[in-house]
């Protein structure tokens, strides 16, 4: 296990090198500041009209879900961006040559390296969270309920995004891997929002295609478990927004994103262990 | 032996690592293809326990993937290879062997202190043991003004020499060495070769691909050349005898059947107005070939032997052509 933590470590601060890092955080804070304007003055604009206070809670918690979904897919694209060079890019100059003849097995450096990534995207997802969840406190006195799963289930959605990119790095140069994973998470994008807009129009065809894009790939319905778990049943039956969370994703469904992840791990680590480098 | 390699080889004098005539390396029929190009077409090679093996060939010979198939990082399609008498790619003997890749390169933001003490941690040397390793490493390979500096500001000499000392860091048994001189300037490579030669002293094994066969030629024990993926010849350049010698005579008055006759005991002879050139495989024959030109009732004004030079033994095992 040594071989894992050094591996783990010096991923970790590579990928804190990465001048995407320092984007990605700059990119997050300037989104929570202007959010929190936004949320700031909605809320003086909510008080002027007098709108009723349960409409208004409504109207902000799912504005609140806007900044989750924000720090959502952040977080996704920095999973994906960072690590979508790492096996790929170290194989072409060669980088994994000094380090795949040292006394480390070949999975020891994969899992090691998905470690080092998945630390650093956690730290990016808590902090991203806290930034939301604090504005949504201090400015409209909201307290999210259930942040904590919330938050593990948006991680959980960035480390399957992680786990498809490590696993097509072990097949792909940097360019294709990016093209596949971002189209795979396309998929899972539109599928999410079609379940939605089925749930919304009754339309149990389209329910099929958006299960199916799920199933394809989960990563987006984690996000909608992710919201409908971070809404109180009273916030939810605001019906009209898109956060609303029509319908959420099915307990099974976290599941098999939970296979599907463990999976796709299992296939990135046999199939670097068998490559040649 | 100069201090600084005494401080560096802890075990060195005295201790032999192993016994005296195992081999580090056997190959029979390595074979690797990549798709219908076959890079290495069936390799068979034993190399003794604290020889430098030279491993040399042309551009795309192969050299690289034998080197790569012994380590493990690719997958021989066919074909067998013991490396310290463990299966190539065994993950606990490469605490044993240490390898500078040809074009080594590492993450640029490691400073070159960090990237040894790194490579040390992935071998499992202590905390202690660096302390006192990447120091003397860092020294012996003229870097130690450099310590602080990240891989990013390196020129492409100094990248190599750090990737000589990653490769040295554990004292292996076993250095493969994928060309270490080529982007170095003469004091670097006159550097390489001290490094080579003090491996040698204390018992280790080296296998050196080089392209700069004058060099091969002053640090090697025994050559091997490799040609489209196949072993074409050996050499062993400690025996005196053995190897091919030319002989240029100046001489007037020659007859003709006395050059004739050479046959008997030479090749490829050849008569350019007073010069004559030959060559013989063995020295033993030389006072014989004197005494019988002599005989004939020539002057001879000269009478020179020449060792074939690694090169001039390359080119003609390769043939003339453009290589590749
Ligand atoms: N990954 C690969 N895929 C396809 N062909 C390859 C691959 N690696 C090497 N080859 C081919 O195998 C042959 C041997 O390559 P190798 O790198 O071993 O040569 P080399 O002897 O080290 O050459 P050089 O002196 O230029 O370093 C070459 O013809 C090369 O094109
Ligand atoms: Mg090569």
């Amino acid at each position: 296990m040594r071989g894992v933590w050094i591996m783990a470590d010096v991923t970790f601060r590579e990928a804190t090198r990465r001048k995407i890092v320092w984007a990605a955080l700059l990119a997050g804070g300037a989104f929570l500041t202007l959010f929190a304007a936004a949320m700031h003055f909605q809320a003086k604009d909510l008080a002027r009209y007098n709108v009723p206070p349960f409409i208004r809670y409504q109207v902000q918690s799912s504005i609140l879900q806007v900044g989750f979904y924000a720090a959502d897919v952040l977080a996704v694209l920095l999973a994906i961006l960072t690590s979508v060079d790492t096996i790929s890019g170290e194989i072409a100059s060669g980088t994994i040559h000094a380090i795949a003849t040292k006394p480390v097995s070949r999975w020891q450096i994969l899992i090691g390296k998905w470690i080092g990534f998945a630390g650093m995207v956690a730290v990016y997802v808590a902090l991203m969270f806290a930034g939301v969840g604090m504005v949504g406190r201090v400015v409209t006195g909201i307290v999210t309920p259930r942040i904590f799963l919330g938050g593990a289930l948006v991680y959980l959605e960035c480390l399957l995004a992680l786990t498809m990119t490590v696993m097509c790095g072990t097949w792909f140069s940097t360019l294709t891997n990016g093209v596949i994973v971002i189209g795979l998470h396309g998929i899972a994008f539109i599928g999410g929002w079609i379940e939605q807009i089925a749930a919304l129009t009754n339309s149990p065809h389209l329910a099929t295609v958006g299960i199916i894009s799920s199933l394809l790939m989960p990563s987006e319905a984690l996000w909608h478990r992710a919201s409908f778990e971070m809404q109180s049943s009273f916030a939810r039956t605001l019906q009209f927004t898109p956060f609303a969370n029509a319908s959420a994703p099915s307990v099974t469904m976290i599941g098999y994103a939970v296979a599907y992840l463990m999976i796709a791990f299992a296939t990135a680590i046999h199939h670097f262990c068998e490559r040649d480098l | 032996m100069p201090l600084r390699w005494q401080i560096l080889w802890t075990n060195a004098p005295g201790a032999p690592l192993h016994k005296a005539d195992g081999f580090a390396i056997e190959t029979q029929n390595l074979r690797k293809v990549y798709g219908k190009k076959v890079a290495v077409r069936n390799l068979s090679l034993s190399v003794r326990c604290g020889e430098i093996f030279g491993f040399l060939g042309p551009n795309g010979a192969g050299k690289s993937t034998s080197i790569k198939m012994l380590l493990g990082l690719v997958k021989p399609t066919d074909g067998q290879a013991l490396v310290l008498g463990a299966p190539s790619g065994s993950v606990e003997i490469r605490r044993k062997i240490g390898f500078l890749p040809e074009d080594f390169r590492f993450y640029t933001w490691l400073t070159a202190s960090e990237l040894l003490k790194l490579h040390g941690k992935l071998c499992g040397l202590s905390a202690l043991s660096l302390a006192e390793r990447v120091p003397a490493l860092l020294e012996l390979l003229g870097l130690t003004p450099h310590r602080e500096k990240r891989l990013r500001e390196f020129s492409k000499g100094m990248l190599q020499r750090i990737g000589l000392a990653q490769a040295l860091i554990h004292e292996p048994e076993l250095i493969f060495l994928d060309e270490p001189t080529s982007g170095l300037d003469p004091m670097g490579r006159r550097l390489v070769r001290d490094v080579i030669r003090a491996q040698r002293e204390r018992g280790a094994t080296v296998f050196l691909n080089s392209h700069l066969l004058s060099e091969v030629e002053i640090t090697c024990d025994q050559v091997a050349f490799i040609k489209q993926g196949e072993i074409v010849g050996t050499h062993d350049l400690r025996t005196e005898s053995g190897g091919e010698i030319r002989v240029v005579v100046s001489a007037q008055k020659l007859p003709a059947e006395t050059v004739a006759g050479l046959t008997r005991w030479c090749t490829s002879i050849r008569k350019e107005d007073d010069l004559l050139t030959f060559s013989t495989n063995s020295k033993e024959v030389l006072p014989e070939v004197h005494r019988y030109l002599a005989a004939s009732g020539a002057d001879i004004f000269s009478f020179t032997p020449e060792r074939l030079s690694l090169e001039e033994l390359f080119l003609k095992i390769m043939g003339e052509d453009r290589g590749l």
